[in-house]
């Protein structure tokens, strides 16, 4: 469906991607996670056709695109992470006009925006001046925007960028709605928890290169450890976490605050070992709880940094 | 076809859907134009031009320094007021006097002498009139001058030929011819003759009144006639023609800057990414934005000599279609000055900075806001690689210079010239992928 081969993209002395390689398949949803400026723009940016590669290539269906009007082009929709809608024209005229870019005219033009109006549940508001809408509602119509010409790839980046939670729900909605009907969606985020919501298969990207591409439990198998215990301290004076690496089932420790972070293989062989360990070293806590790691424990141990503090 | 009628109906909607805006950037060159018209000539060319204010200072108080300021104070252009030396100076330096004449002592005495003679009392040189002036009134001055020399020739003559200081001179005048040794005996018998002559009449004109040909004095030896060569027998010149062209120009070329703008920003935006994913050429995209622009330039013009017909009865006295093609060619030249800002420029505000400045030199070197005619020969020479001054010479031509078609067609050609060269350069400069 979506093959993107060895992607290269420089501007001056500054590497933007390189080598970025992955495939998307028929009805399949890949995540595209990275820090900002890790590349996941320019990636998109160059699938979409609106930049040219260094070198590598983007087939979609078998086929690359090879000038602007190519007709190849009318299998994709890109979803800007900016804002692409006029404040001025009504949510409607602004449909209007992007189908219009896709030769859709009359009936046909219709038909597509009641749709991806019903799709974005906007219907009622199809007649207002879209600089009315709130932040949530424009993502959604920026979403609707993109359906107009029924592509099957949608470009995604970053779309639920500025938007209250229930508008993201709403968007993380109609994503579902689309994936059932056998669209494949390539979403761009720097949100962990967006990622592992919506994605088949999460492509991490840092500094322009690919450093991850698997499934979420492929992932997960890249981790040292499978479990964590959260163990918060009464007093943590003088308390030093590395002594813990002595004990067998222990893979890491790590002191937050007055909260201590045991990383395990085996939560039910672990467990006991930790908090005894503890007890035997005059450390008393008030509560302990086990926690699953997630894509951002991913990024850290791939990266060594923080997904959303990366620079 | 839809993609294409789709974007430039786009455009339109964009630019009519702020109709405060729409209102004021067609109310702003009206008044400016109005305001213009009216300074240069009016309807019909008749306003009457503002006189320039002239101060006298009169130290001599003769017949002649009274006649003077009588003849100053007639004219029609000057608006003349008595005053003192330390006064005028004051006045001058602040500039609410254009010039001020200082008539010295004994001025109406020796400017007698010197009109038979040459000289002044004793063989002196001829009298001198000051005249003090603001300097940056040089063209007032150079009339000032002029209306002068006439009024100051009239009263002294008139004195020699009617007054008494006149006859008293006359014999002075006779007395010197007839002691100097170096004139010589045939010029001594001329001149006898011909100041015999005046106080001949100067006598006759005292016993029986001053009623005779020269009882005003020496006059103007001739009249001018002037006729305003326009489109036709009869027809006055309007002001207001070439005020409505020179703003139609400048605020549709600060059109073609702000689509230039508009389209550099929108390269910032997600529109310009969603308008590039789309099966479009760039023909397409740069094309329908000239279409889009040149129709609101047409629209602009067409509203600004709507007004100016029916408000100031402004005509196309040329050619009807010269008018039109003038105007769709320096439309389309805007469209492509627009495209090329774009295309060259990098960052919005600097853009914007030098874009303005070259408007307004396109603007003032095409003649927008004075006539071109006021320019050094070497500016104006200049200006005939200025595409404003073609649009300027064409819109000129088919309203009240009432030229044909065939005048036109140097015009449309070199504005269409230069919508081809700036449309060259944007295409060929323009940055199409996103920033």
């Amino acid at each position: 469906m979506l093959e993107v081969n060895g992607l290269t993209k420089s501007y001056g002395k500054l590497i933007a991607v390189t080598g970025v390689t992955f495939r998307a398949d028929r009805g399949e949803t890949i995540g595209l996670l990275g820090p900002n400026g890790a590349g996941k723009t320019t990636t998109v940016s160059i699938i979409a056709g609106l930049l040219s590669p260094d070198s590598g290539e983007v087939l979609i269906e078998g086929k690359q695109v090879k000038s602007d009007t190519d007709p190849v082009k009318l299998k994709i929709g890109l979803v800007p992470q900016d804002m692409a809608l006029y404040d001025q024209l009504t949510a409607r005229d602004n449909l209007t006009f992007f189908a219009a870019l896709y030769s859709l005219a009359g009936a046909q033009a219709k038909q597509a925006i009641d749709d991806a109006l019903n799709l974005v549940a906007l219907s009622d508001r199809a007649g207002d001046k879209v600089g009315t809408f709130s932040g949530g509602m424009k993502r959604r119509l920026n979403l609707a925007a993109a359906l107009l010409h029924d592509p099957q790839i949608l470009l995604l980046d970053e779309p639920t960028v500025g938007v209250d939670p229930q508008s993201r729900n709403a968007i993380f909605d109609n994503l579902e709605t689309l994936k059932k009907r056998g669209k494949t969606l390539l979403y761009t985020t720097h949100y962990m928890e967006e990622a592992e919501r919506l994605c088949d298969r999460i492509v991490i990207i840092d500094h322009g290169r690919v450093i991850a591409n698997d499934t979420l439990q492929g992932l997960h198998k890249l981790l040292p450890v499978t479990n964590v215990i959260a163990i918060e301290l009464d007093h943590v004076d003088g308390f030093n976490p590395q002594q813990m690496l002595a004990l067998p089932e222990v893979k890491s420790a790590a002191l937050e605050h007055d909260t201590l972070r045991v990383g395990v293989h085996d939560l039910s062989r672990g467990a006991p070992g930790v908090l005894r360990w503890l007890a035997e070293n005059g450390h008393s806590y008030h509560h302990v709880s086990s926690e699953q790691p997630d894509l951002e424990t991913v990024f850290l141990t791939l990266t060594g940094r923080s997904l959303r503090d990366s620079k | 076809m839809i993609p294409f009628l789709a974007l430039v109906r786009k455009d339109l909607r964009l630019f009519f859907s702020d109709r405060k805006a729409v209102v004021v950037g067609l109310l702003v060159p009206i008044v400016l134009a109005s305001f213009f018209g009216y300074l240069f000539g009016g309807q019909k060319g008749n306003a009457e031009t503002s006189k320039v204010s002239v101060l006298v200072i009169d130290q001599d108080g003769s017949d002649i320094s009274r006649s003077l300021i009588t003849q100053l104070a007639g004219d029609k252009s000057l608006d003349v007021r008595p005053s003192t030396l330390e006064a005028a100076r004051d006045e001058v330096r602040k500039g609410k006097a254009t010039a001020a004449i200082v008539i010295p002592k004994d001025f109406g005495r020796d400017a007698g002498r010197a009109l038979f003679t040459g000289t002044g009392e004793n063989g002196a040189g001829k009298p001198e009139l000051s005249l003090l002036y603001d300097p940056s009134h040089n063209v007032e001055l150079g009339m000032v001058k002029g209306i002068l020399s006439g009024a100051v020739m009239q009263s002294v003559s008139k004195e020699m030929f009617n007054g008494s200081s006149g006859r008293e001179m006359v014999n002075e005048s006779l007395a010197r011819v007839e002691n100097n040794p170096r004139i010589s005996a045939d010029d001594r018998k001329a001149l006898r003759d011909l100041l015999g002559g005046v106080r001949e009449l100067n006598e006759r004109q005292s016993r029986e009144g001053a009623t005779g040909q020269l009882s005003g004095g020496l006059n103007m030896p001739y009249e001018t006639r002037e006729q305003a060569i326009t489109s036709g027998q009869g027809v006055e010149y309007n002001g207001y023609a070439h005020a409505f062209g020179g703003m139609g120009v400048q605020f549709i070329l600060f059109m073609g800057l702000d689509v230039g703008i508009t389209l550099l920003m929108l390269r910032q935006t997600g529109l310009w990414q969603r308008l590039r994913a789309a099966p479009l050429s760039r023909t397409m995209l740069l094309g329908s934005r000239t279409v889009s622009a040149s129709l609101i330039a047409g629209f602009i013009l067409l509203v600004l000599f709507s007004f100016a017909r029916i408000v100031f009865g402004v005509r196309i006295l040329g050619s009807f279609a010269g008018f039109v093609g003038v105007c769709a060619a320096f439309s389309l030249m805007t469209a492509a000055f627009g495209l090329m800002i774009a295309a060259l420029g990098e960052t919005v505000e600097a853009t914007r900075g030098y874009s303005v400045m070259a408007t307004l030199i396109l603007v003032m070197l095409g003649g927008a806001w004075v006539p071109t005619f006021i320019f050094p020969k070497w500016l104006q020479r200049l200006t005939i690689v200025i595409p404003t001054r073609w649009a300027m010479d064409g819109l000129d031509g088919m309203t009240w210079r009432g030229l044909g078609f065939s005048s036109a067609l140097a015009p449309i050609g070199v504005l269409l010239f230069f919508t081809l060269l700036f449309g060259v350069v944007a295409v060929m400069r323009f940055r199409w992928g996103t920033d």
